[in-house]
């Protein structure tokens, strides 16, 4: 596969560590990702906001580059990425848009490449492939699937899954081995970019997100998506403090259960590099279905931490 | 030598004020052919009219022009007025100097110039008309009612009552619609099956009306008076003649977990059924998906080894009758808008949101309404459908798919907001203790009695009104959690509910659209059946003879329902009052002899008024082929005539000849 890999910002930069899971799970699984040359920023949520016609001609640089180097899908990890490619693809329906768009952004736009998300990688390669090559079914892990809002919105552009009632995420990890939970907020806002804003407001959707996993059993969240990471596993120690709760959710990129599934250790996707990591004292504690927050913690310390200690 | 007269109205001040009427009724006198014109206050009074009357038995007028207001408004007055006088009421013409001119005019000198040219042009027109007479048409003195819920049954039974035969056609295997299944109704809250059956049963006891139950219009043929129509009878796998409903066979039938089609899947019946206790007809009907014998060809056959009567025919299968009606009354009824479910309009898509069919205690309007009546699948006791316990906190959400651009359809579905009142009130009446939460957008209780019963249900039976939407619907330990805006306070609020019933939205019966093209009656974007006029035609549509009731029309309650039923029947009856119904004479002709039968015309027709026929010797020798319009059919709108190649269409009283009259006037 030839896949034009789309890193956005956030890959380069504070979510380096999701580009590090990336490319190992990929390599792993023999799909080599190749960066487009000469990509600037999506636009992302500061574009929009501003210029209507700003926000469509930054994406389409990147998306008329991808196609400039001859590839048919280009791969956006961050799902805010994602869907500004694909609005693109879908305001170049238009032919005249399609020219104004070229013309602005000095670069012949096609809009006829595949834009995909992380989830979409992963079906592509095939459930069936992947679970022929786990070496290392994910038994203990029972996962929050966590979409955010981005994933699957809006509706119309990305045209991706059920946007009230996802599925994909569960199909893809049922095909690692591990379990997942029926929760309640799969789609939810995690406060995204009100990180720096509103720190209050991202506390308290935190607290509800990463709460409600633990209330339903699960031991990880597993996400798709820069912001939601940051947002879950960075502020995770704040969200703790402010709401005196002990949590101990590790928070997973979708790359990381694919990758730890696959035989990878926790330092070469990058998982030791988590701002909530496995407690190395309850490492042999990892039992039980319905762990409460703590052995959640330890849960997932048994998954991170296994296959790691093998290498 | 034409001898005309011209009578040119003031109305009052409408056409004078702007109008100069003497200097109109001189220059128009002065004409040729023109033999007197005058002008006075009020035409259309009765002086007015004797001052017509008198003129054209004075002067020996072969032909007037009333130039005064829209034909619309008075050419009926007027022609009846040259009747009564002897002159053919088709030699009557308007020039309409007011709605064309007076009232859309200032500037009284070039005002008046036009109204001169617009009368000139009738006087041009109306010396090339010829005498009319109006077409008779033959009536089949019956009538036929397409649905058999509350609006088809009233219709039915009114169109009986007054004396003639009547044909129900009704899809499913019982009459009654939803109504047959709602629990109390308001404003009264009266039982709704207590005040229904008994007309059900009238319906299927009255000697004038025949009812072809488990049964679909399959083609319509014809026109006012003259329909025929093709009815489809789906095999029931019951000999209607033989069975006598008793009930051996559903009793003992071994496949019972079937859900129920007329409890909205809250309760189950067995493979051979009646939809319900008081089904009219009484008789069972199998379903052919679920029972053992039908799906595999052979085996178990208990219904027919308990059946006394030999009813039971596994080898029933559709039957085609034909019928022949004067008049249709098109009475379908309503459906939900399907929460969460794939659409079959894009432009409908979902509410996956609220969970419905994810979380067994979501769920709509109508399966409520079976879970609190008394012939209910619980026996009237509120019991929701995931574990039976009695729930404590229930939560209605109006406007469902209503009222919403991007995920429904843009209408009010009118009844919700009264049936959720409603079912609050059914609710604390059921359980006390309970609490009722309803969010809604607006409160709209226009109606007899309508509002003081939703203050009813807020004031006296408790239920808390939020104004506002819900966003989602999660669950948590077994109760749901309702997240939505409470917009008045202008916080965000969460219920914890046991039950939650959502208002969707009133879209018309599947296959609407179909019939509606069988019928050749028009349909709106959302498949409502239109009628001929908003105000003054609301029962009819614009094909003549095929009239509309219930919420086939738009959403409906059930007094709106009966009425406009009854309004259908009336007009029904007046169609089939005569044995010969007389219409204007104003239709198309096709000139045989030229027409080259290409056929454009009949592709052309929107009322499929135009037949291909063959022209023959008296001995019956082919001759050659022809397009021919049918008399019945014609509505007079002149399609065909601009479009046919060789000119061999005319349209009576408004052929080719008069138009160029007309223009070469104005030269």
């Amino acid at each position: 596969m030839n896949i034009g890999y789309y890193p956005g910002c956030a890959l380069h930069g504070s979510s380096n560590d999701y580009d590090q899971s990336l490319k190992a799970c990929l390599g792993a699984l023999g799909v080599s990702l190749q960066e487009v040359k000469d990509w600037i920023c999506c636009g992302a949520t500061a574009a929009h906001s501003l210029n209507h016609k700003l926000a469509l001609a930054l994406p389409a640089r990147n998306l008329a580059l991808a196609e400039r180097d001859g590839f048919k899908e280009v791969f956006a990890p961050c799902p805010l990425c994602s869907m500004q490619l694909l609005k693109v693809r879908q305001a170049v329906a238009d032919n005249s848009v399609r020219q104004e768009l070229s013309q602005i952004v000095e670069a012949e736009l096609r809009g006829d490449a595949e834009v995909l998300n992380l989830i979409q990688l992963f079906e592509n390669i095939g459930g069936d492939r992947l679970k022929t090559a786990v070496k290392q079914p994910l038994e203990s892990m029972t996962a929050a699937c966590y979409y955010g809002c981005l994933l699957l919105r809006p509706p119309g552009v990305v045209k991706f899954d059920d946007f009230e009632q996802p599925k994909s995420m569960e199909t893809l990890l049922a095909a690692l081995g591990a379990k997942t939970v029926e929760w309640s907020y799969k789609t939810e806002c995690c406060g995204a970019g009100m990180t720096m804003a509103s720190e209050d407001t991202v506390l308290e959707l935190a607290c509800k997100i990463l709460s409600n996993a633990v209330e339903h059993g699960a031991n990880c969240v597993v996400v798709a998506c820069p912001m939601c990471h940051v947002n879950l596993d960075m502020k995770q120690a704040a969200v703790e403090r402010k709401y005196g709760k002990k949590l101990d959710l590790m928070v997973y990129y979708l790359s990381d259960v694919v990758g730890l599934a696959l035989g990878l250790s926790g330092e070469q996707l990058g998982i030791d590099r988590h701002f909530v990591t496995p407690a190395p004292t309850s490492a042999k504690t990892a039992v039980g279905e319905n762990s409460g927050p703590s052995t959640a913690a330890s849960a997932a310390k048994a998954v991170a931490g296994g296959p790691g200690s093998e290498h | 030598m034409s001898r005309i007269g011209v009578f040119t109205c003031w109305c009052g001040e409408n056409i004078a004020r702007t109008v100069d009427v003497d200097e109109v009724a001189k220059q128009i006198g002065e004409l040729p052919g023109v033999v007197c014109s005058l002008n006075y206050k009020y035409m259309c009074s009765d002086p007015g009219q004797s001052i017509v009357r008198e003129k054209i038995a004075s002067e020996h007028l072969d032909g007037i022009v009333v130039a005064s207001c829209s034909p619309h408004m008075h050419l009926k007055t007027f022609r009846k007025a040259a009747q009564t006088a002897g002159l053919n009421p088709y030699l009557v013409e308007m020039a309409n100097v007011r709605e064309h001119c007076s009232w859309v005019h200032h500037d009284r000198g070039a005002a008046t110039h036009k109204a001169i040219d617009i009368i000139r042009m009738s006087v041009q027109k109306v010396r090339n008309d010829r005498a009319l007479a109006p077409i008779s048409v033959p009536v089949t003195r019956r009538a036929m009612v397409i649905g058999g819920g509350v609006a088809g049954i009233q219709a039915a039974l009114d169109i009986a009552d007054a004396g003639y035969e009547v044909v129900m056609v009704e899809r499913e295997p019982a009459i009654g619609g939803k109504m047959a299944g709602l629990s109390e109704t308001f404003p009264t809250l009266d039982c709704s099956q207590c005040i229904l059956t008994p007309r059900m049963v009238e319906v299927g006891q009255h000697p004038r009306i025949k009812l072809y139950s488990y049964s679909e219009v399959e083609a319509v043929e014809g026109f006012i008076g003259n329909f025929k129509v093709k009815i489809r009878q789906k095999p029931r796998y019951v000999d209607m003649s033989k069975c006598t409903g008793c009930g051996d066979c559903w009793n003992s039938c071994p496949i019972k977990k079937n859900p129920s089609e007329f409890d909205y899947g809250m309760g189950n019946r067995p493979a051979i059924y009646i939809p319900f206790p008081q089904a009219v007809p009484a008789r069972p009907v199998i379903d052919k998906i679920n029972c053992t014998r039908l799906k595999r060809g052979k085996g178990c056959e208990i219904c027919a080894k308990k059946c006394k009567a030999g009813a039971i025919d596994f080898n029933d299968q559709e039957k085609f009758v034909e019928e022949s009606v004067g008049a249709v009354v098109v009475a379908t009824g309503y459906t939900l808008y399907s929460i969460s479910k794939e659409q079959d309009k894009k432009s409908l898509s979902g509410y996956g949101e609220y969970g419905y069919g994810k979380y067994k205690d979501v769920i709509d309007s109508l399966q409520f309404e079976r879970l609190v009546s008394a012939s209910g699948p619980t026996g009237g006791v509120l019991k929701r459908p995931s574990d039976g316990a009695i729930p404590k906190n229930v939560v209605f959400i109006a406007c469902v798919g209503s009222r919403d651009n991007a995920k429904g359809v843009a209408y009010c579905s009118k009844i919700c907001c009264m049936y959720t009142a409603k079912h609050t009130m059914l609710y604390k009446h059921k359980v006390h203790d309970g609490q009722a939460h309803v969010f809604y957008m607006d409160i709209r209780s226009g109606g007899k009695g309508y509002d003081e019963f939703v203050r009813r249900a807020i004031e006296q039976d408790g239920a808390n009104y939020y104004r506002g939407r819900v966003s989602k619907i999660t669950q948590e330990n077994g109760k749901l959690m309702v997240r939505g805006a409470d917009t008045l306070s202008g916080m965000p609020i969460t219920v914890e509910a046991d039950l939650v019933v959502l208002a969707s939205a009133m879209r018309p019966s599947p296959g609407i659209e179909e019939l509606a093209q069988k019928l050749n009656v028009g349909y709106d974007e959302h498949g409502f059946l239109l009628e001929s006029h908003p105000k003054l035609r609301p029962v009819e549509t614009n094909t003549a003879g095929i009239y509309i009731a219930g919420a086939v029309h738009a959403p409906k309650d059930i007094p709106e329902s009966v009425a406009q039923a009854s309004a259908a029947a009336s007009k029904v009856q007046i169609t089939l009052a005569a044995d010969h119904l007389l219409r204007e004479p104003e239709i198309a002709g096709v000139s045989e002899q030229t027409c080259a039968a290409c056929y454009t015309c009949v592709r052309a027709c929107a009322y499929h008024a135009i037949d291909r026929a063959e022209v023959r010797t008296g001995r019956g020798v082919f001759i050659k082929h022809t397009a021919r319009v049918n008399p019945g059919l014609c509505m007079g709108c002149g399609t065909c005539v601009s479009v046919c190649p060789s000119k061999s269409i005319e349209l009576q009283g408004f052929t080719e000849q008069q138009i160029y009259a007309m223009v070469e006037s104005m030269a």
